[in-house]
């Protein structure tokens, strides 16, 4: 009971969440007021984790820890998910999917995800991911009207559940073979001549590999991205990344620590693979949110590139690059909330143009962020990539890192296109004009961070260092 | 022992016997009756293994609710499941492949198998004379407690997926109201009027 101030972010997430679903089962119509409540208690729980900073703790028995690592990410979760039910606000009352509910899973997703990042145990990493994942499916499926929404309900539950059942079938394995289900003592007994083990520890990254949509797991991200309403698919972008990423540094970096040469090829093959699909298939996107489902790919392929080096700068890397993929995307997709022509949403790429004549503010900060996810200085994008490579050559990954370089021009080419189609093609209608505060606030602080970063490094990657020293 | 050994058989085999028909099986209601008869069996085993807490989970959770429900979606939902299975030959060549991929993976996961040595005296719960629901007990709630609260946060969002995904309120729907009919007074309902000769009625609704 000492302890019990150290996960008071999660019971009071927790208990919010039950108390909010009351009052949205007795009050009629009440998703305003419970979206206000949902956002102010995420916010209520930044301090509350931030609290606990600095401290290195093990709860129930070595299977809850609570370090910098955790809470940094938690923060950024809290962060990102308060900005995205801010700025999704008006897209949700557009399209009539305002249910209370909607901010209710969002919160119980975060709640698995918090589960997720501290989990020292397979049993804890395994149902922080399906209290995630649960909530997603039915965030996904929520347009239920729109068969579109149903289909990417319908697809990332079935890949979901199947990639849980392969997570699960390693999880058993690795169990079976070291009799354990807590990352020390699985540390403590993983045998790297033992064949099982090694099936288990593929098994259980495969089934991380499909929650951070890395390739070749990545099939359902596209449709499911496309299909789901964008204010979910928004949500998708940010916070399941960063705890997928969380996850996997736990698990790869403290129970399979001591067989890092067997899981260092695997993670290679998903980074180079993510990288070149994500830049590749791209390219003859005509749908915004498809373009952003397969950037978001190679996103995670450079993350995953910091992670398979193995060494303390390549997870401070990853961890950095994560935070900047996050603010990188919170303002892309309130740029893409922005795209509305008589109150109906358009997705097409084409409909950006001539944004820079009528809304010349926002088509600046639209370019910068395609700047920066392009990776070009002195945006914030370029210094996360160039953290990326330098701990990539460093642990002489020279192959990796050439791959890399070479994907980063390729996926130029796509961002660069659509700027050209927001200042060069001829004009079209405009659009709405923006009455949504939430839109304005996010895209002002993601420009502005993204923008003087590189002004100032040293302030994020102090945080992100103590972060990263954490798993080491 | 000989009786150990002939009773473990018989479920045994009476366990893969069951499920190769249940997916050999064209009747889908027998196939069901046939998934039961196999979880029946693996439970039986369970508990021949001295797990007898999980062999009646198996029994109360698969038998008692999942496959009554199964059995229910089956006879009440007529789908032609003949037809539904009639293009799957196409898949054939690939789903070998799968099969075969799964079966090379544990024949190798057989040969290299061995437990390891400590590996139930682990943890210090299960070492005491305690009962199999004791000791689970035990460690539900101590060690696993917030993973064990967790898993009700689950089954909460599981509960609200459900209802968001298909409950629909329509308003058409006339409610039945005990206390609205109950309170109705006669002079809400019934007017007196009198009616003049040979000019009728005119009723205002």
């Amino acid at each position: 009971m000492n302890n019990l101030n150290l996960i008071y972010p999660e019971l009071f997430i927790g208990i919010s969440l039950m108390v909010l679903l009351i009052i949205g089962v007795f009050k009629k119509n009440s998703f305003n007021l419970i979206t206000k409540f949902t956002a102010f208690s995420l916010l209520i729980a930044i301090p509350m984790v931030y609290i606990n900073d600095n401290v290195s703790v093990k709860l129930f028995s070595n299977n809850y820890i609570i370090d910098e690592l955790s809470s940094f990410l938690k923060i950024l979760i809290l962060g990102s998910s308060a900005f995205a039910l801010f700025f999704t606000n008006q897209y949700i009352k557009d399209n009539k999917i305002d249910q209370f509910e909607y901010p209710i899973l969002i919160m119980s997703a975060i709640l698995g995800m918090f589960v997720m990042i501290s989990s020292n145990n397979l049993i804890g990493l395994y149902l922080g991911i399906e209290l995630q994942s649960l909530s997603l499916y039915v965030l996904a499926s929520l347009n239920r009207d729109s068969v579109k929404s149903t289909e990417a309900g319908v697809k990332y539950f079935v890949l979901g559940a199947l990639s849980s059942g392969l997570l699960l079938y390693g999880c058993s394995l690795i169990y079976g073979f070291t009799g354990s289900t807590n990352y020390y003592i699985i540390a403590e007994n993983f045998d790297s001549q033992n064949l099982g083990l090694i099936f288990g520890l593929v098994f259980i990254l495969i089934g991380l590999a499909f929650k951070i949509s890395a390739v070749p797991f990545h099939m359902w991200t596209p449709d499911v991205y496309e299909g789901a309403p964008t204010s979910v698919t928004a949500f998708f972008a940010l916070a399941p990344k960063v705890a997928g990423f969380g996850a996997i540094i736990r698990i790869l970096y403290v129970a399979f620590d001591n067989v890092f040469v067997e899981w260092q090829i695997i993670l290679i093959f998903m980074s180079v693979a993510s990288m070149i699909l994500g830049a590749v298939a791209a390219i003859g996107q005509t749908n915004i949110k498809r373009l952003m489902a397969y950037s978001s790919i190679s996103h995670m392929g450079y993350g995953l590139a910091g992670l398979a080096t193995g060494i303390n700068e390549g997870v401070s890397a990853s961890i950095l690059y994560i935070f900047l993929y996050v603010v990188m995307k919170i303002g892309s997709f309130a740029c893409i909330l922005i795209m509305k022509r008589k109150n109906i949403y358009v997705e097409n790429i084409r409909d950006l143009s001539g944004l820079s004549k009528n809304h010349p503010v926002i088509a600046l900060s639209f370019t910068v962020f395609l700047f920066s996810l392009a990776g070009i200085p002195p945006l914030a994008g370029f210094f996360a990539k160039f953290y990326i490579f330098m701990a990539v050559i460093k642990a002489d990954l020279i192959a990796l890192a050439v791959i890399g370089l070479v994907t980063t021009v390729i996926s130029a080419f796509y961002y660069l296109r659509i700027i050209k189609i927001i200042y060069f093609d001829p004009e079209q209608e405009k659009f709405d004009s923006i009455t949504s505060n939430g839109i304005k606030v996010s895209l002002t602080f993601s420009t502005l961070l993204i923008l003087f970063y590189f002004l100032n490094p040293s302030i994020l990657n102090y945080f992100v260092n103590i972060a990263s020293k954490a798993v080491q | 022992m000989l009786a150990h050994a002939i009773i473990f058989y018989f479920f045994a085999f009476v366990t893969i016997t069951s499920s190769i028909m249940v997916i050999s099986t064209k009747n889908t209601v027998h196939a069901v009756f046939l998934l039961i008869l196999d979880f029946v069996s693996v439970s039986c085993l369970f508990i021949m293994l001295g797990a007898e807490f999980l062999g009646m989970i198996t029994l109360i959770v698969y038998v008692g609710a999942v496959a009554v429900l199964f059995l229910f979606v089956v006879m009440m939902i007529n789908i032609d499941f003949a037809e539904l299975k009639s293009g799957s030959l196409d898949y054939m060549p690939f789903g070998l492949l799968v099969g075969l991929v799964i079966l090379v993976e544990l024949g190798m996961m057989a040969v290299s198998w061995k437990y390891k040595p400590d590996f139930v005296v682990k943890n210090p719960m299960t070492t005491t004379t305690a009962s199999n629901t004791e000791s689970i007990g035990l460690l539900i709630y101590t060690d696993y407690f917030f993973f064990f609260q967790l898993a009700g946060f689950i089954l909460l969002v599981a509960m609200i997926g459900a209802i968001v995904l298909t409950f629909r309120r329509k308003n058409s729907l006339r409610r039945q109201d005990i206390t609205k009919q109950v309170s109705r007074e006669r002079e809400d309902a019934v007017e007196l009027i009198k009616v003049i000769s040979s000019k009728g009625v005119k009723i205002n609704d």
